[in-house]
């Protein structure tokens, strides 16, 4: 009877982000423990708690909805997030670490993140979209549509700015657009000019980048039109171009963020201060750690959000190598399962949603991970499931409940 | 070809796999380089971070008198310091500190200078705060997170301004004496030696810091235990045993001529050890033992009785008649004369040289007279004789030869070397003419281009007494031995002198009111002339010991324009020596001394030239 119960027979999923989230609240709990308490960090892990409770009561009752409601709803779902992320940005406030910025919609006492919201909505939409061509991707003509989609939200998200979790929109794109079969070839092409973004600051790499997509254009000239090779590279051209001018409209600290990536020697006390120190917290923690609620860093103040965007370096601080790589495992684990969810669905519909989940969350943490050891620059994005709050951690669960619904009829062997 | 296929998707499914696998590994590869391989350095990190270290000053060692007695040693102080933040909360601190703490404007430059250049380590505000500016910083403590109250032991003189001078005083080393690299192992707010003792064994006495260390948070704040916790202990100076004799210091500056500037020193013979060196005026070193106070250092400096002057070593004097005996050494040694021999020309009051007239201070004259009687009477128109047999080149390669132109070697720092012409070239470089033969004359009887210190007189006294192998003055017991005087001249000679030196107390000598009950007081007199206007410098150095005994003890007394010796220079040193040998004989002791003291008393006296009369008050 039980078993009847797609959450319950989806155990291994729904387990890992159980596991992951009650981690979560233990190193939110962590996180307040300081030698000066912060009233910003001190007893949040009960408010943490009570999210998640309420989070594992969304999964049960909404994994309950039929599946075909979700397809139904898909693109009202997408018209409504964007256009309370458009209300966002006019009467939205910042928050916390995020002060500066229009992240937040405050409804009655509480304050969420629309960008969260968006993110389930893209997710959906772009899962119904992609789901219509039974016959794949081929063209770059057929990516016009999606990546439109995804690029209103996204661009609302910057706009906030926010580009933490404009990115994990780009990683929506990417695994939806992948499980929708878009060839390797194609998504290289789609992804060319970011690269050329970013490359252009050397004069010769880029002309080499740019031949050689030109050269690979040619190799595929069969599968694609000659005006969307021409569009390629044009687009790759315009992005090595808008480099400079780009780079100059950003704000300082996104610039510093950059730099100090690059060498966080450069400013050690300012920019640097949040590479260094993290890094120092990770580092430090050893193999073994310095133990649950022991860590130096981050009792004594010098690793900053530390029960946010940081909160990972607490776990390398405390819980050493074998606590980051059990956690690694578990998201490995959880990204694994989601995999072989996508792969046992039937319906075009459910795997691309799937995918499109498991691009924003292994963006998140990918980036959040790689950024407290410096290989990542810091972008202001939390580790699902861990770092604190509330929009974050419901929205999460939300989509798991959804992945739940959908796999419903999915019997894995 | 349906791109959700069972086959499409299993592919596309590995190939996901693939990708989320590499992304994991790199980031796990990246944690295990950083958490595993280079643990250690952001260990390191970690704690360079949270962990300020404060040095644990180490107690200096005791420096005691030769019973045992504290001349100088250690009470707990306390001082404050800010841990280092940004200028900004520095500066905040510092004038909240004001509110509770008197800060010299002198000190407050220092820190504030401090605080400016940046430091990581604590900066010192006040090195010796009073314990109620302590207590109302302490019972305020949430105000002042960042400042540190430490219990540090403070130098304490007991004897205050007696024996400043030799012992020498403390101050926290300063950026010429640690770029100097004279203080080995020295780091900022260390305590070091600055004169005297202090400086001389300052490696003794200095011992090693301790580390500690206290945790801060981010905003350098203290957090935790403010006493630290300890990585290395300190190490405490060790004692510095001395052959000082502390309460023969203060006897003599109880004795000391009231308001006459001057020292004594007081040798022990058979170890050469300084029982006494006492310069006076002085000052009270407590004054520097906490931190140090620029205008009290600036008034006793400008002072123009110069108190921290230490004559005894420093200050230089014309010898005057105590330079007679090493006349008589030379003419002994050289064979121009023979202890019974007398002059051809006996004392009529003057002598006459070169067409001049060269006076003796007897105006009537001492008649023919002896090497030991010459002594005795101190007799000027002798020892020209000697001088002119002697003549000028030799007089000087001699005298120079015996060491008047050094230092003893005393183991403090700042003696000054004497002053003896080498050659008749000094007068070229000094007065830009040759000298005279007649110059001779002048040297004869200690005056002349000679400069000597207390301490040389007392010097070549001990050589005297040792058979003309003296080691230098020592004050630390366990100082290597170091050679003196080193004479190699017959006994008999230095007998001869010794003789004459027994004769100055005895009887029609110039010191014979200075002689002693129980001890045979071998003294010489003295007067060195001063600047012209001034009265003349008073000296007397003797050896005493018991009678028919061998010598005990070595003084010498120089007492600036104290006019004639034998008045206030020889009763001051019967009177230390006295004081020494009593005590050491276990000989009750008694304010009534010397022959003087007696005859005015009333006091019997058996060995005087005369029983006093009973109608004499």
């Amino acid at each position: 009877m039980l078993a009847a119960l797609s959450w319950i027979r989806h155990w291994r999923f729904t387990g890992a982000i159980l596991l992951l989230s009650l981690f979560g609240v233990a190193m939110v709990y962590s996180a307040g423990v300081k030698n000066v308490p912060s009233p910003i960090t001190q007893d949040i892990w009960m408010r943490q708690a009570a999210v998640l409770a309420g989070s594992v009561l969304v999964l049960v009752v909404a994994s309950r909805i039929p599946r075909s409601w979700f397809e139904l709803c898909a693109y009202a779902l997408y018209l409504i997030s964007v256009a309370v992320l458009g209300l966002t940005l006019v009467v939205g406030t910042g928050a916390g670490t995020a002060e500066g910025t229009t992240t937040y919609l405050a409804i009655g006492g509480f304050q969420f993140q629309p960008s969260e919201i968006a993110k389930v909505g893209t997710a959906l939409a772009l899962a119904k979209l992609l789901s219509g061509r039974r016959d794949g991707i081929a063209t770059i003509r057929d990516l016009l549509f999606p990546a439109a989609l995804v690029f209103l939200p996204l661009g609302l998200v910057a706009l906030q700015p926010d580009l933490g979790t404009a990115l994990a929109f780009v990683g929506i794109f990417f695994a939806a657009i992948f499980w929708a079969g878009a060839p390797w070839p194609l998504i290289l092409f789609t992804a060319s000019p970011a690269l050329s973004l970013i490359i252009s600051f050397n004069i010769w790499i880029w002309s080499s980048f740019v031949v050689f997509i030109a050269f690979g254009l040619y190799l595929y000239r069969r599968r694609i039109r000659i005006v969307e090779s021409l569009g390629v590279v044009l687009a790759n051209l315009a992005a090595g171009t808008i480099a400079q001018p780009l780079w100059n409209s950003l704000a300082d600290y996104q610039r510093n963020r950059i730099l100090v990536f690059l060498d966080p020697e450069i400013d050690p006390q300012g920019a640097g201060w949040q590479i260094v120190q993290s890094k120092v917290a990770v580092g430090s923690g050893g193999l073994l750690g310095k133990g649950f609620t022991e860590g130096t860093q981050k009792r004594l103040s010098f690793l900053p959000e530390q029960h946010t965007d940081f909160i990972f370096s607490v776990v390398g601080e405390e819980l050493g190598f074998v606590g980051v790589a059990l956690t690694l495992l578990l998201f490995c684990w959880l990204f694994f399962w989601m995999i072989r969810l996508a792969q046992a669905m039937e319906r075009p519909f459910s795997g691309i949603f799937v995918f499109a989940i498991l691009g924003a969350w292994l963006t998140h943490v990918v980036i959040n991970v790689g950024m407290t050891v410096g290989v990542v620059p810091i972008t202001g994005i939390p580790l699902p499931f861990i770092s604190y709050g509330g929009s974050f951690l419901l929205m999460s669960w939300a989509a798991a409940a959804i992945v739940v619904a959908l796999a419903r009829e999915v019997r894995l062997t | 070809m349906n791109s959700y296929h069972p086959h499409a998707r299993k592919a596309r499914a590995t190939q996901a796999r693939v990708v989320v696998g590499v992304l994991l590994c790199v980031l796990l590869a990246t944690f295990f380089r950083t958490q595993v391989t280079r643990a250690s350095d952001w260990l390191l990190q970690s704690d360079y971070n949270r962990l300020r270290p404060l040095t644990l000053p180490a107690p200096r060692g005791t420096i005691r008198d030769r019973t045992g007695r504290p001349v100088a040693d250690n009470v707990p102080g306390y001082s404050v310091s800010i841990l280092s933040a940004t200028r900004d909360s520095m500066y905040a601190t510092l004038e909240r500190l004001r509110e509770h703490l008197e800060i010299r404007p002198s000190a407050l430059q220092r820190v504030q200078e401090q605080v400016r250049a940046g430091s990581a380590r604590p900066i010192l505000v006040a090195m010796d705060a009073s314990f109620d500016a302590v207590a109302a910083i302490e019972e305020r403590r949430a105000s002042f997170p960042r400042v540190l109250i430490e219990t540090r032991p403070k130098r304490r003189y007991p004897s205050g301004r007696v024996g400043a001078h030799i012992v020498g005083s403390v101050g926290e080393i300063n950026r010429q004496e640690l770029d100097s690299g004279d203080y080995e192992g020295a780091e900022p707010g260390l305590v070091v030696g600055r004169s005297g003792l202090e400086r001389q064994y300052d490696s003794i006495l200095r011992g090693e810091t301790g580390v500690r260390y206290v945790e801060v948070d981010a905003m350098g704040r203290i957090v935790g235990s403010h006493r630290g916790f300890r990585r290395v202990d300190e190490r405490p100076g060790e004692d510095l045993e001395t052959f000082l004799d502390i309460e023969l210091m203060h006897w003599i500056d109880h004795i000391f001529p009231e308001g006459r500037n001057g020292s004594v020193v007081a040798l022990d013979v058979a170890t050469g050890g300084v029982l006494a060196l006492y310069s006076t005026p002085s000052y009270d070193p407590n004054v520097f033992a906490g931190e140090l106070d620029r205008d009290e250092w600036t008034r006793l400096d400008r002072d123009p009785q110069s108190p921290l002057f230490n004559r005894a070593i420093s200050a230089k004097y014309p010898p005057g008649s105590p330079m007679k005996l090493v006349t008589a050494l030379v003419g002994l040694e050289l064979g121009v004369v023979t202890p019974s021999e007398r002059m051809p020309v006996p004392c009529t009051g003057s002598y006459r040289y070169g067409g001049r007239s060269w006076g003796c201070w007897q105006e009537r004259g001492h008649g023919s007279l002896d090497l030991a009687d010459a002594i005795k009477h101190s007799c000027n128109v002798y020892f020209y004789q000697l001088g002119i047999r002697i003549g000028l080149q030799r007089m000087l390669q001699e005298v120079s030869e015996l060491g008047f132109g050094g230092r003893c070697g005393i183991d403090l720092p700042n003696e000054t070397a004497g002053t003896y012409p080498e050659s008749a070239q000094y007068w070229m470089n000094h007065y830009g003419y040759y000298p005279q033969e007649g110059q001779v004359l002048n040297l004869a009887i200690g005056q002349g281009p000679i400069e000597q210190t207390p301490l040389m007189v007392a010097s070549y006294f001990l050589a005297i007494a040792r058979d003309g192998a003296g080691p230098a003055p020592r004050l630390y017991r366990h100082s290597p031995d170091a050679d003196g005087f080193r004479w190699d001249v017959p006994v008999e000679h230095l007998e001869t002198l010794r003789e004459g030196l027994r004769r100055v107390t005895q009887p029609g000598g110039t010191a014979h009111l200075s002689s002693l009950e129980h001890f045979e007081v071998m003294g010489k007199t003295g007067t060195a002339q001063s600047v012209p206007g001034s009265p003349d410098h008073a000296w007397f150095g003797a050896i005493v010991g018991r009678r028919g005994g061998e010598p005990e003890m070595v003084v010498v007394a120089m007492v600036e324009n104290g006019e004639g010796g034998s008045a206030v220079a020889a009763p001051l040193v019967a009177k230390v020596a006295d004081f020494h040998l009593r005590g050491m004989h276990g000989i009750p002791r008694d304010t009534v001394q010397t022959l003087r003291d007696h005859l005015l008393t009333g006091t019997p006296a058996p060995w005087g030239w005369r029983t006093p009369a009973p109608e004499t008050p």
